[in-house]
C-alpha cells in the first residue's frame, strides 16, 4: 500500500510549537496564548497548503488499488487546482470549523472553572472582645452563607494582644496539609463555653480550646505545633493561615495562604508566606519544583 | 408448534440478520478444556449490567444537590418500595464489580492470554480498569454524607499532588478552588453519563475482540500444545443449536 508521502518539512513542527504555546498561554498569560494561536494558524496553513499541493500532484492509482468512486476530472488547460480537490478540502475544512465552533465552547464550559479566579469571601467573625488574649478559640463559620453548609470551615484563632499598637491575631486553617482532613486541637475543647455570634456571615460559633499538644489530625496522625508548624506525621508542610484585618472592631478573615515555616511565637512570629498550595504539595525543598504553577484560588 | 415459535425469529432474521449474529456469539466454539476461571469475564460483565440497571432506577429517585442529595438517599432507603434493596445492590455491586475486574485481570495475566494477538484486548482491559475505578470514585460522593464528602476531599487532594499538573487536575475535578455545589453536579454528570458511555464503548470493543480472536486454553492445556487431537464435531442437527464452523477458536494459533 504505497501512499505518496509529502516530503519532510518543518511546518508540522511549527504548528505543534504553536499549539503548545497556545495551551501554555491559556494557563500562564494571554499574550503567550495569542502568539501561540498566531503561530499555529500560520504554520497550520502552510502545512495544509503543502499537503493539498502534494495530493493534487499525486501519481495515478496503481492497478491493485480500489478505483475511487468519483472519477478524477481531467485537468483542463490552465487549471492547476482540480475542482473535486477543492470541494473535498472545503467540505473537510468547513466541517472542522463547525466542529470546533460547537465543541470548544462546550469544553471550555467544563474545563475553565479550574482556571478562573474565584472570589474569595471575607468572613466577619465578630467583635475582637470575644477573643480572650493568649487563648485559642475554634471559630466555625460559613465562608459563603448563600451557598450554605457546604462552605462551613473552621479556623483556630488566637488573640496575641497588641504589636506596636495594632491587634495581632494568629488565624490558622484547620485543613490538614497532608490530604485535607479537618485537624483537631490537641487538648480539651470547652464546648460548654461556646459563644454564638451573629455577624454578616450568619452564625459564627466560637469555642475556646486549649491545644497544649498543638493540633493533631485524626486521619493519619499529622501533628502541628501551636504556630502551625509540622512536627510529626505525613503532612508535607505546616498548616495554612488566613489573612486578617480589623474592621469596625470586628475580626475579618481574608484569603488563605500557605506557610513554609513559622519561627517565634504569637505576635512576634515570623511567617514565611507562600501562595496557597493544595494539601500534599510542598512549598519548600527540592519537591517544591514539582508545583511551579497554581490555578487561581 | 415449533413453527409458531420459530416464525417471529425467522421474520427478524430475514429482515436484519441480528438473530444470526446472536447465535454466532452464543454458540461460538471455545477450547474443550476451558475451566471456571474463564467465567470471571462474564461475571464482571454481569456485575456491570447489574450496576447499570440499579443505577438507572436509583437515578429516578436521587436528587443531586448539596442540600437535597442526602435526603433523597434517605427517601430511597426508607420510603421507596424495595429502595433499600436496589440501593444495597448498587452499593455492594460496585465492590463486586471492582473485585471481579481484578480477579479477571489476574486470570488473564496468569494464563498468558494477553499475548499475541490479544495485546490490544489487554490494553482495552487496562482502560476498563481505570475507567471502572473512576466510576467508583465519582459515585462515592453522591450520597453526600460525611464519609462521602471527606473521602472525596482526600481523593481530590491526592490527585492534586501529581507533579506539575496536579493542582490543575484537582481544580478540574472540583470545578473550582473549593469543593462546592459544582463538584457534586460535576461528579454526578461524570458518573451518570460520561463514564458509563465510555465503559459501554470499551466493553463492546473488548467483547468484539474476544469473539474475533477466540478464547485461549489454560496454560496447562494438553490440547493446545498439540497433544490430544480435536474430537470430531457432532453431525448437524435440526434446530437452533448448530455448530458453526465460522466460530472456531484459535487454540493458541494466530489468525490468518
Amino acid at each position: 500500500m504505497e501512499r505518496h508521502q509529502p516530503p519532510p518539512s518543518l511546518w508540522p513542527v511549527g504548528f505543534a510549537v504553536g499549539i503548545v504555546c497556545l495551551l501554555v498561554g491559556l494557563v500562564v498569560s494571554w499574550p503567550a496564548a495569542a502568539i501561540g494561536a498566531g503561530l499555529a494558524a500560520v504554520f497550520g496553513f502552510l502545512w495544509a497548503r503543502d499537503v493539498v499541493r502534494v495530493r493534487a500532484g499525486e501519481a495515478p492509482l496503481s492497478a491493485d488499488e480500489e478505483p475511487s468512486l468519483v472519477p478524477a476530472l481531467p485537468e483542463q488547460p490552465g487549471e492547476r487546482y482540480p475542482r473535486n480537490t477543492f470541494l473535498e478540502g472545503a467540505t473537510l475544512g468547513l466541517g472542522a470549523v463547525i466542529g470546533a465552533v460547537v465543541t470548544l465552547p462546550v469544553l471550555g464550559f467544563a474545563v475553565l472553572p479550574a482556571f478562573k479566579g474565584q472570589k474569595q469571601h471575607e468572613v466577619d467573625l465578630g467583635p475582637i472582645g470575644n477573643f480572650p488574649e493568649g487563648q485559642y478559640v475554634v471559630a466555625v463559620f460559613l465562608r459563603d452563607p448563600v451557598q450554605g453548609d457546604i462552605t462551613r470551615r473552621a479556623a483556630f484563632i488566637r488573640n496575641n494582644g497588641l504589636l506596636k499598637g495594632v491587634p495581632s491575631f494568629t488565624c490558622i486553617s484547620n485543613r490538614c496539609a497532608h490530604v485535607g482532613c479537618p485537624v483537631q486541637p490537641g487538648g480539651p475543647v470547652f464546648e460548654d463555653k461556646t459563644k454564638n455570634v451573629k455577624t454578616a456571615n450568619g452564625n459564627v460559633m466560637l469555642v475556646p480550646a486549649l491545644p497544649a499538644a498543638g493540633f493533631i489530625c485524626p486521619c493519619h496522625g499529622g501533628t502541628y505545633d501551636q504556630e502551625g508548624n509540622r512536627i510529626a506525621g505525613p503532612p508535607v508542610r505546616g498548616l495554612d493561615r488566613y489573612e486578617f484585618l480589623i474592621r469596625n472592631g470586628h475580626l475579618v478573615l481574608g484569603n488563605l495562604y500557605s506557610v513554609a515555616k513559622v519561627t517565634g511565637t504569637g505576635a512576634n512570629a515570623m511567617i514565611y508566606k507562600d501562595e496557597l498550595h493544595g494539601p500534599g504539595q510542598h512549598v519548600d525543598g527540592p519537591e517544591a519544583w514539582l508545583y511551579p504553577l497554581q490555578p487561581p484560588h | 408448534m415449533e413453527q409458531v415459535a420459530l416464525y417471529p425469529i425467522d421474520w427478524l432474521e430475514e429482515r436484519s440478520g441480528l438473530v444470526g449474529g446472536v447465535k454466532y456469539f452464543l454458540f461460538r466454539k471455545v477450547p474443550g478444556d476451558s475451566d471456571w476461571f474463564h467465567t470471571l469475564g462474564s461475571a464482571t460483565l454481569t456485575a456491570f449490567l447489574v450496576q447499570l440497571v440499579t443505577g438507572v432506577i436509583l437515578a429516578m429517585y436521587y436528587k443531586p444537590g448539596t442540600t437535597t442529595a442526602h435526603a433523597s438517599i434517605e427517601h430511597i432507603q426508607h420510603q421507596v418500595t424495595l429502595g433499600w434493596l436496589v440501593r444495597g445492590m448498587h452499593k455492594w455491586g460496585a465492590s463486586v464489580f471492582i473485585i471481579l475486574m481484578f480477579l479477571h485481570m489476574g486470570r488473564v495475566f496468569l494464563f498468558g492470554a494477553y499475548k499475541y494477538p490479544r495485546e490490544l484486548n489487554w490494553i482495552i482491559g487496562v482502560l476498563l480498569l481505570a475507567t471502572g475505578l473512576f466510576e467508583g470514585l465519582t459515585g462515592y460522593l453522591l450520597p453526600f454524607d460525611q464519609t462521602s464528602y471527606w473521602a472525596s476531599v482526600v481523593a481530590i487532594n491526592i490527585n492534586g499532588t501529581a507533579p506539575f499538573v496536579g493542582p490543575y487536575l484537582a481544580s478540574l475535578l472540583r470545578g473550582g478552588a473549593e469543593i462546592g455545589p459544582d463538584t457534586l453536579s460535576r461528579f454526578y454528570s461524570i458518573h451518570m453519563l460520561l463514564v458509563p458511555g465510555a465503559l459501554i464503548g470499551l466493553i463492546t470493543l473488548h467483547l468484539y475482540l474476544v469473539v474475533r480472536l477466540g478464547v485461549s486454553s489454560p496454560p496447562w492445556s494438553d490440547e493446545a500444545a498439540g497433544g490430544t487431537p480435536e474430537p470430531e464435531p457432532p453431525p448437524a442437527q435440526a434446530g437452533l443449536v448448530q455448530p458453526r464452523p465460522r466460530g472456531a477458536s484459535l487454540r493458541g494459533r494466530p489468525t490468518e
